[in-house]
């Protein structure tokens, strides 16, 4: 048996599939943010189920030809059950994609989510009435708190057992006519297999772009037909037949929607008065620099405390263990890169990166991202870019991978192709330990906070050329901005727990094996070649040891590496010893802003080609090197 | 018949018409904005930057291209927000 969640975003979907999955996948308030599909395997009543979480859909019309994959899914693949996830508090937008799902005509069950949040707007839902309007069992629930989800799983598997398949809405006269025309005109060509005749028919009224064109390519004649069809709906109408057939929807949906719900008092509630605050036209802006200020000092603040003990240990680990073998020997190289390798995930990486990752997740979660975005929006404009790109740039913060897939978030090519490459260029978390390891704890928190408006001081400057260098139009930002919410502990740590199992899993085994790598490679004298290779760049350019070389070539594959070999390289977590500060400074601007990480590169060449990877990677070289040359002469001409 | 960029904070208009391709529109459609709705502005931000409007019990926010491009009467009433804005006022 397989059952999907389907619903809008912000309805609450992740949170139900947490409780049945065991907080293995990540929520995030905005669209299409779930990239692909999570699934799970759960016990209900004795039976095994496969539970499909797709990521929220406002409608079932697609934007673009290529559906998203939850569209496509519903589609085309194979279930037993839809579970339409409806936030309660919404009920009116939400039915709208209910109306949609019925069109199905699959067994489908209404989880009416978010119980509480509509009892406290002042909404008493009669959630029998909703199920007699809507012909599917309705279960009332409030996920976040984890109730009622037994009974909703539990009524899901008797209802697809028993099999009973959901009934379409009727829309008005007119329209039921329109489609009532197509379908006959359908049901002789067989368009679109597997999928109900009706529900092509809405779409293909619609001009839903996926499904036209595959309707039309099998059946070509067709679209003349649909296109007479609606032409008589807007001679009756005066509208165009997308509006009416989408606007009969919407009454529909008003419609129930005032059958079964009456209203109440609302509570105003601490929510609202904070986010009037947040989102003020006075008030907005000066919080969000706060935010972000204290969310950048408490980083370094934990970091910092933690860092100290944990780097004295790793010094005495290092002395003790080294004190056991033959000094120059092989063996005690080995040893050494082991434990260098080892303990800078510990010592060196791990302090900033933790506190970084949860206060990214609270960010997330709390729902101020798309608060920054509708704040930031007149200034993006001055990039050439708006408000919803802030999106994806601030995840660049955290990891440039996903920040970089989430560009899909944005409807127009030339939007995320800009947005893509600037989020390249954006210090991810693994740049941020060696911004807090090197600058903020050699040189004080102010360098490396000016760093980040540096960082995107030369991001705007990009920005604004490629905006400029770009053709085509952007439709500008239409965003939903969701109720504010208290994180859950829970989603929480899953959270950072997801990101910092990418580091514990992927980065730190390639950091141990790299360590002993260039421990061998200066043990036999072949690091020196490629340090000398490299000299012009590193010694001639910037002005840093000889050593340092191998860490920027390590530095690619992943960003965390330049600092743990750069201990390594020089022998000593006290840099500041080997290194002048302005050194520190030439070598953290480098490290920054060079070629990302091989990750980054090919996530960026799935997006904007392997020619606009290369491209975008040779103008973070050039970037860099005309950086960091000119915060060498710049602190040399200040100190 | 005004746009809703030049709609005022706190005062409810109702969609005329909505300017622009298929694409736009059935964005908005898809976010519950229909001709016909009532929606009521609820911030402006400074520097031509976007406006939020609540619409149906859910905040939208509209940039500036964006609301330019929905036609609305108003008939200029200042009505109360599904209770959520009665702090505003101090703002104000």
């Amino acid at each position: 048996m397989r059952f999907v969640l389907a619903g809008q975003p912000n309805s609450g979907k992740s949170s139900i599939f947490n409780s049945i999955a065991g907080y293995r996948s990540a929520t995030a308030n905005f669209p299409k943010s779930s990239i692909s599909f999570t699934t799970t395997k759960a016990l209900i009543a004795g039976r095994e189920v496969e539970v499909v979480d797709l990521p929220g859909i406002y409608s079932l019309t697609s934007s673009d030809a290529v559906a998203g994959p939850a569209e496509r899914y519903l589609l085309d693949e194979k279930y037993d059950l839809i579970i339409n996830v409806v936030d309660a508090s919404r009920l009116g937008r939400s039915l709208e994609l209910t109306f949609q799902l019925l069109e199905f005509n699959r067994p489908m069950i209404v989880a009416l989510n978010m119980m509480d949040e509509a009892r406290r707007r002042g909404s008493e839902i009669d959630h029998q009435e909703l199920s007699r309007q809507l012909g599917v069992p309705v279960v009332t629930t409030t996920s976040r708190l984890g109730m009622g989800l037994k009974q909703l799983f539990r009524e899901g598997l008797r209802h697809a057992v028993f099999a009973v398949p959901a009934v379409s809405p009727t829309y008005d006269r007119e329209v039921e006519d329109a489609i009532g025309r197509v379908v006959t005109l359908i049901d002789s060509r067989d368009s679109v297999p597997g999928v109900p005749a009706r529900l092509v028919a809405t779409k293909l009224l619609e001009s839903d772009p996926h499904l036209s064109l595959r309707a039309y390519r099998l059946a070509p004649d067709l679209e003349a037909g649909v296109a007479e069809v609606g032409s008589l709906l807007e001679s009756t109408h005066g509208w165009s037949a997308d509006q009416v057939v989408s606007g009969s929807r919407h009454a529909l949906a008003h419609a129930v929607e005032e059958r079964v719900v009456t209203h109440q008092r609302p509570d105003v509630g601490w929510r609202d008065r904070v986010d009037l605050l947040l989102l003020n036209q006075w008030t907005g802006g000066p919080l969000m620099v706060a935010i972000l200020a204290g969310f950048f000092w408490a980083v370094f603040g934990v970091g910092r405390r933690v860092e100290a003990p944990l780097g004295e240990a790793f010094n005495w680990l290092q002395g003790s263990v080294a004190d056991q073998f033959v000094p120059g020997s092989l063996a005690a190289t080995v040893a050494d890169g082991l434990v260098m390798g080892l303990g800078g995930g510990v010592a060196i990486v791990l302090p900033y990166l933790i506190p970084f990752l949860i206060g990214l997740a609270i960010l997330e979660d709390t729902g101020y991202l798309p608060r920054l975005a509708y704040i930031l929006d007149s200034f993006m404009h001055r990039i050439g870019l708006h408000g919803k790109s802030v999106l994806p740039l601030i995840l660049g913060y955290g990891c440039s991978v996903p920040a970089i897939m989430s560009t899909r978030i944005l409807e127009s090519e030339k939007d995320r192709r800009i947005t893509a490459a600037l989020t390249s260029f954006i210090p991810c978390s693994a740049r941020t330990v060696v911004i807090f390891g090197l600058v903020a704890a050699f040189m004080g928190p102010l360098w490396a906070l000016a760093i980040y408006l540096l960082n995107i001081f030369v991001v705007v400057v990009l920005g604004t050329v490629m905006a400029k260098w770009m053709k085509g139009a952007s439709p500008g930002l239409v965003l939903e901005i969701p109720e504010l919410s208290l994180p859950d502990l829970k989603t929480l740590s899953a959270k950072t727990w997801l990101a910092l199992k990418e580091f514990i899993v992927i980065a730190w085994p390639l950091l141990i094996a790299s360590s002993i790598v260039l421990g061998v490679l200066e043990w036999a004298h072949a690091a020196d070649s490629i340090n000398a290779l490299l000299s012009p760049i590193t010694v001639w350019l910037l002005g840093l040891p000889v050593a340092v070389g191998m860490t920027l070539v390590f530095g690619v594959l992943r960003k965390e590496l330049t600092l743990v070999m750069l201990v390594q390289a020089l022998g000593t977590t006290e840099v500041n010893t080997v290194m002048t500060t302005q050194q520190l400074l030439t070598f953290t601007l480098f490290v920054v802003f060079y070629v990302p990480c091989i990750a980054t590169i090919a996530v960026l060449a799935k997006q904007l080609g392997w020619r606009g990877a290369a491209m975008i990677s040779g103008i973070t070289v050039v970037v860099a090197m005309i950086v960091s040359v000119a915060g060498r002469i710049a602190y040399g001409l200040f100190s | 018949m005004m746009t809703l960029d030049a709609v005022g904070i706190h005062r409810e208009a109702r969609v005329i018409m909505i300017d622009g391709g298929q694409k736009i529109r059935s964005y908005l459609n898809t976010l519950g904005i229909h001709i016909g709705d009532w929606l009521t502005v609820v911030q402006r931000a400074p520097f031509r930057g976007p406006v939020l409007v609540e619409i149906h019990g859910t905040r939208v926010a509209l940039g500036r291209g964006v609301a330019s491009k929905i036609q609305v009467d108003m008939d200029g009433v200042v009505r109360q927000l599904s209770g959520t804005m009665e702090a505003v006022g101090a703002g104000k």
